[in-house]
């Protein structure tokens, strides 16, 4: 990206000014200088594009961690207030709807693992269903589904996958209201009968990782992080339902916009108004989706669990957080001194509330609510913690972001020698798919250090803990 | 079918999925290259057997839209039915789709290359480029 184009508003903001003639909202960009440099001009454009849509409220925003996706870039922030005409848009939600991470934390501490560690990387393989294909023991018909739906972890729950504790570290208790199963395709849920609590592919993985630095021991002390212990990540979303979900939606919106006089810059960011009743559907649709990603990584936690107790007789895993990075939230923000509901698009963005919000448990509500940036399986990944005043809509990056794309790092990387080079570092990898390990080179992706340090200098997120990867499960 | 035709699949970047083209004689044939180039990321297709045969049929007026949906309505149907497509044939009569694909069942002995979780409205093109159909979109991966 040249910044030429842009105006720095604060070492850590930028904005993209207004062409002559252009009617658009504001456009803001967080990060470093560097990090801008490195993204593709396409995460302008997209986010300029976003800036056009109706009912936008403040600004389209970008994270540090932004890249090229489709309609909105990954890591864009969006609000729209429904009752000035604003919309919802499955392009800034995605097709992996609710997609996001599950932190436990452990009583195991690193030198408990290193000596079976192998042994345990081998079961959580054989444990996980991870990667084209893969299946899950439950299979569940519509029926049994549609409860998945409406009940999110909680069904997880009290179907026996994990405990009661662990819903209270779930955004929204581990279950959206608002749901519709009935605006879920028979597609949809044929797709999902064999895949709840399954990993998927891509750039999804259950990682083994140990607390390498704390930055912040008050807010470390709140989450539970020690330094040496070891802690358990799982990427994954709303799989099958979710992709379809999205599917089914996206050709839809795009005729609704059509129909409602909306211009579409770019066909992707089909939407239709909040308050029609395509917009209607998809919401509750959407909310059906991340019900299904919420169960899903609810019961992987418990698989792992098991795993850990099959390996570990005396390990006990509790759950950190659970967030979701690929959303649209209703939610209260403060705006020019009002408070207002509005829908927040979150693709590729992480919720961060800061301290003293009520929705956060008690245990973290001093300290702003756990984020998660997962990085790649090579470097590590950061829990940071919300900032107080966050100027983005309670948002913050989510990941390390790509800086190849998979065609260029499949050219540069293979995936059993990047496996062997991992092996050497003393970092376990587990995959089924080749191609997949070399698309996810740790070289592939952008410096997570920098991108956390930037989240925290632009005032999104505070960094709390590094965690280095021991062993990493991808699909 | 569009494995007896000269043309490949192509792959164009995008950052964080991948673009894929179809190219053919006919609006059909570079949707069925499309649907290869696809299903190319999954696995490795010329180790697929073509043993069963799935036909299904849409409604799309647009051409575009059209090519979003055929390339979804094949995902849909690989993983609801648990298979993976090797073989495509799509033909036409003004907004009515008729398709059959053949495959067989996924299997562990199959290379496991990267699920494909939708096509997408980006880059969505189909468009006559002098005497051949080019379909292209970015799929999710």
């Amino acid at each position: 990206m040249d910044l030429q184009q842009l105006h720095q508003i604060q070492p850590y903001l930028w904005t993209l000014p207004l062409k002559p003639g252009e009617v658009r909202g504001e456009v803001l960009l967080y990060g470093s200088a560097p990090l801008l440099v490195s993204m593709d001009d396409k995460v302008l454009e997209q986010i300029a594009n976003v800036a056009q849509l109706p009912g936008l409220v403040g600004a389209a925003i970008t994270m540090p961690d932004a890249h090229w996706g489709y309609g909105f870039p990954i890591g864009g922030v969006a609000a729209f207030d429904a009752e000035q005409g604003g919309i919802i848009s499955a392009g800034g939600v995605g097709f992996d709807i609710s997609c996001g991470i599950r932190c436990l934390r452990s009583n195991l501490r690193l030198q408990d693992v290193t000596p079976r560690l192998s042994t345990l990387a081998d079961r959580l393989f054989q444990t996980i269903p991870a990667g084209v294909g893969e299946e899950g023991a439950l299979k569940l018909d519509t029926k049994q589904l549609d409860q998945v739906l409406l009940g999110g972890a909680r069904w997880a729950v009290q179907q026996g996958y994990g405990t009661e504790a662990d819903l209270e570290y779930i955004e929204e208790q581990g279950c959206v209201t608002g749901a519709v199963p009935a605006n879920v395709s028979e597609l949809a849920k044929k797709r999902q009968r064999g895949e709840m609590g399954t990993l998927g592919s891509g750039n999804h993985y259950l990682e083994v990782q140990v607390v390498d630095r704390i930055f912040d021991f008050a807010a470390a002390e709140a989450f539970g992080l020690q330094e040496g212990q070891i802690i358990i990540s799982i990427h994954c979303g709303s799989r099958g339902l979710g992709h379809q979900i999205g599917t089914d939606y996206l050709v839809m919106l795009a005729k609704a916009a059509g129909r409602c006089g909306i211009h579409l810059p770019d066909r992707e960011l089909a939407c239709a108004p909040i308050k029609s009743l395509e917009g209607q559907q998809y919401i509750g649709a959407m909310n059906a989706g991340i019900n299904c990603a919420l169960a899903n990584r609810q019961i992987l936690a418990h698989l792992a669990r098991e795993t850990f107790r099959e390996v570990f007789p005396s390990s006990a895993l509790e759950t950190l957080f659970d967030v979701s990075h690929n959303t649209c939230k209703i939610e209260k923000h403060e705006v020019d001194g009002r408070s207002r509901l509005l829908h927040v698009h979150r693709k590729g963005a992480t919720r961060a509330f800061g301290p003293g919000h009520a929705s956060l448990p008690k245990r973290y509500r001093a300290v702003g609510q756990p984020v998660i940036i997962g990085g790649s399986m090579g470097t590590g990944s950061y829990v940071l913690a919300g900032s107080s005043g966050n100027p983005a809509f309670a948002s913050s990056s989510h990941g390390a972001g790509r800086a190849l794309s998979r065609h260029q790092a499949l050219s540069r990387w293979q995936g059993k020698q990047l496996i062997s080079e991992l092996a050497q570092q003393g970092i376990l990898i587990r995959s089924r798919s080749m191609r997949g390990v070399a698309e996810e080179a740790p070289g592939a992706y952008k410096d997570v250090d920098l991108v956390a340090e930037a989240t925290e200098q632009a005032g999104l997120a505070r960094r709390v803990a590094f965690l280095r990867p021991k062993a990493c499960v991808k699909g | 079918m569009a494995k007896n035709t000269k043309t490949v699949p192509h792959y164009f970047e995008h950052d964080a999925d991948v673009g894929i083209i179809g190219c053919g004689s006919t609006i059909e044939q570079a949707f069925e290259v499309a649907a290869q180039a696809m299903f190319a990321i999954v696995t490795n297709l010329d180790t697929v057997q073509p043993d069963v045969s799935i036909a299904f049929e849409f409604e799309e007026d647009d051409l575009e839209l059209a090519l979003v949906t055929w390339l979804n309505l094949l995902l849909g149907k690989a993983r609801e039915l648990g298979m993976i497509f090797c073989r495509f044939h799509v033909h036409h009569q003004g907004k009515l789709w008729h398709a059959e694909v053949r495959g067989e069942k996924w299997h562990a002995d199959l290379e496991h290359g990267v699920e494909v979780k939708g096509a997408t409205l980006t880059m969505l093109s189909v468009k006559q480029i002098g005497a051949m159909w080019e379909a292209r979109c970015v799929v999710d991966v």
